[in-house]
């Protein structure tokens, strides 16, 4: 074990100490290309861990009423809608099968496309989470020792200790992790850690009825994420990419990560995140430098005579 | 307009608009409130021992007594922030040199305690050497309590505050030596007011070079140059030049040396809310997240081929 701040990691429960019999990390991978947006996952994560209820409003900009992630939202389905563009990528579109979209012009076969006038619109809809990072900024931030590894690999709040300082908040580059106001202490998603504990699936993964999030082993999580990837470019989808799987990336590769039909910031999820701490070394010189430069002011301060 | 932006907007994919990280929850006043008493405490700390070894004693019992007070309301103020108050002492729970909070906690408490202990030995007579120990240790915790606050901020991801993480350490210390240095020359006659004089002028001077260096970058210190916290920044150094002036000038006059001291003392609050505020900006604007990351992607993709 070493408390490594950056870089690839192979063994995350090794480094936050625990023994080597440890259980293999666990965590999710959302293929939404196959994702649905029926908000099961939601619904099941907040029955399950009773998150309170978080406002019930429009938001005005798409079917996603939820907008974000949050201390009272652990799954957020996202609902991102695009005008069709000119080439057909083979994405999940408006119309039955071989129907090539508006702009030949030709109605689809049946009436079951949108109304006239209706410009063609592509959907893309993910299920977003706590991404359960290799180098966690929250964890790594929090102040109290109260967000910590588990022996699943994944990352926990202990509501018991936490004080609501609020150092998560800002740290985390997802913008997950929030305080909880009427509560005051920072919630997220636990990965279901009191499931994982009883060897059982959790609650979003079992709910969603098309297999879009996958619960499992990362190691064999990221196989199959890579086979997928490789079956949609096949089929022709190439706009398909994994978020999240690489190891190498800016916090060590995700516990949760995911297979994408556009860009990360299409989907409100940060194009290149590195945790803040990888820099901790840096800013601890830095400051270091600027302590000695503020007592080097103090003494020449009394240097000199007394005008 | 007197900054003109140089370069077009640059355009970026977002969903709907909204923000990616989320907004610190830290709260106005307590937060920058606490930045700008933290940095005083720990300025008027070495001011305070100074005073005590040169033997100036109106100085050393302002600068005690700004010690004590700043670090005192300070910690109140940081404890008012928590979600839950009565969990402070969890801040001290574990040690973790990852968390600036962390190991502020650990500066905090003992210089509180130390400069607490210094102010009333000084005041009351009693136990002077015990006080003056107690008063070297919280001398020495001074500099570093005036400036681990820049880690503080700047190990988020908030973009504002994290790229800014080298400079914000001499614009915190800056600010700390002009706060200490402008509240003994607003308290203290002007004829052991020196090396408050000598701090406040240097203080300014690194905390203008500092904030200079961080407002002339990019796309990322926008936040620090437009809008409210860029008004907030350019008072700021405003501030800081006329409270220069007036005391290279005047500062042997006891009114011209408390109105420039008082301006000091301003001036570094001033810059704890801009500098606070500018990073909200670059938090709620996906602009500051994506753009920076997408340079950063696109470099990379031209360096691999």
């Amino acid at each position: 074990m070493s408390g490594s701040l950056f870089g690839r990691l192979d063994d995350v429960q090794d480094d936050a100490g625990y023994a080597a019999d440890h259980p293999p990390r666990m965590g999710f991978f959302t293929d939404t290309s196959v994702c649905i947006g029926c908000k099961a996952c939601e619904v099941a994560c907040k029955e399950w861990n009773d998150v309170p209820e978080d406002g019930i409003s429009l938001s005005g900009m798409s079917y996603d009423n939820t907008r974000e992630l949050g201390s009272d939202t652990w799954r957020h389905v996202t609902f991102v809608e695009k005008p069709v563009t000119t080439t057909d990528l083979g994405l999940p579109g408006m119309g039955p099968p071989g129907w090539d979209g508006y702009e030949s012009g030709i109605p689809p076969a049946d009436d079951q496309a949108a109304p006239s006038g209706e410009g063609g619109v592509r959907w893309l809809m993910s299920s977003d989470v706590c991404k359960h990072c290799t180098h966690a900024a929250c964890l790594d931030v929090c102040p109290t020792g109260s967000l910590f590894r588990t022996e699943f690999g994944t990352v926990v709040v202990q509501p018991d200790i936490c004080n609501g300082c609020g150092y998560c908040v800002p740290a985390c580059p997802y913008g997950v992790i929030d305080l909880r106001e009427e509560d005051g202490r920072a919630f997220k998603c636990t990965l279901c850690y009191d499931r994982l504990k009883d060897g059982q699936t959790p609650a979003c993964a079992q709910a969603c009825p098309t297999e879009s999030i996958q619960y499992g082993e990362v190691s064999e999580l990221r196989e199959r994420a890579h086979r997928r990837v490789e079956e949609l470019h096949e089929k022709g989808v190439d706009v398909a990419r994994l978020y999240g799987a690489d190891p190498e990336d800016g916090v060590g590769g995700d516990g949760a990560f995911f297979l994408l039909l556009d860009e990360p910031e299409v989907y409100g999820l940060p194009p290149d995140p590195v945790v803040t701490t990888r820099d901790i070394a840096s800013m601890w010189r830095h400051v270091g430098a600027a302590a000695a430069g503020l007592a080097a002011i103090g003494v020449a301060s009394f240097l000199g005579g007394r005008r | 307009m007197r900054e003109q932006a140089m370069v077009p907007e640059p355009e970026f994919e977002s969903y709907y608009g909204r923000q990616i990280i989320k907004s610190p929850t830290w709260r106005t006043p307590d937060v920058p409130l606490y930045l700008f008493l933290g940095g005083l405490a720990g300025g008027s700390a070495l001011l305070a021992e100074g005073a005590a070894r040169r033997g100036l004693p109106t100085l050393e019992r302002v600068a005690r007594s700004a010690a004590a007070a700043g670090a005192a309301a300070g910690t109140a103020a940081l404890i008012h922030d928590l979600g839950r108050p009565a969990r402070f002492l969890n801040m001290l729970r574990v040690l973790k040199p990852t968390s600036p909070l962390s190991v502020g906690s650990f500066i905090l408490a003992p210089f509180g305690g130390l400069s607490a202990a210094a102010l009333a030995s000084h005041l009351t007579g009693r136990l002077p050497r015990l006080g003056r120990l107690a008063g070297a240790g919280a001398a020495a915790l001074g500099a570093p309590l005036a400036s681990y606050t820049a880690a503080l901020v700047a190990d988020t991801a908030v973009p504002a505050w994290h790229e800014a993480y080298r400079e914000l350490p001499f614009v915190f210390v800056g600010s700390s030596a002009q706060a200490a240095g402008g509240i003994a020359m607003a308290l203290v006659p002007v004829d052991q007011a020196a090396p408050a004089r000598r701090m406040a002028l240097a203080g300014a001077a690194v905390e203008i070079a500092a904030a200079q260096s961080i407002i002339r970058r990019g796309l990322v210190a926008e936040p620090y140059r437009t809008g409210r916290p860029g008004r907030l920044m350019r008072a700021a150094r405003a501030s800081a030049l006329v409270a220069s002036a007036l005391t290279a000038l005047g500062g042997r006059n006891r009114s011209v040396s408390a109105v420039a001291g008082l301006t000091y003392a301003g001036a570094s609050a001033i810059t704890r809310f801009a500098v606070f505020e500018a990073g909200f900006v670059s938090a709620r604007d996906p602009k500051y997240t994506v753009v920076p990351q997408r340079d950063r992607l696109a470099q990379r993709a031209t360096t691999k081929v």
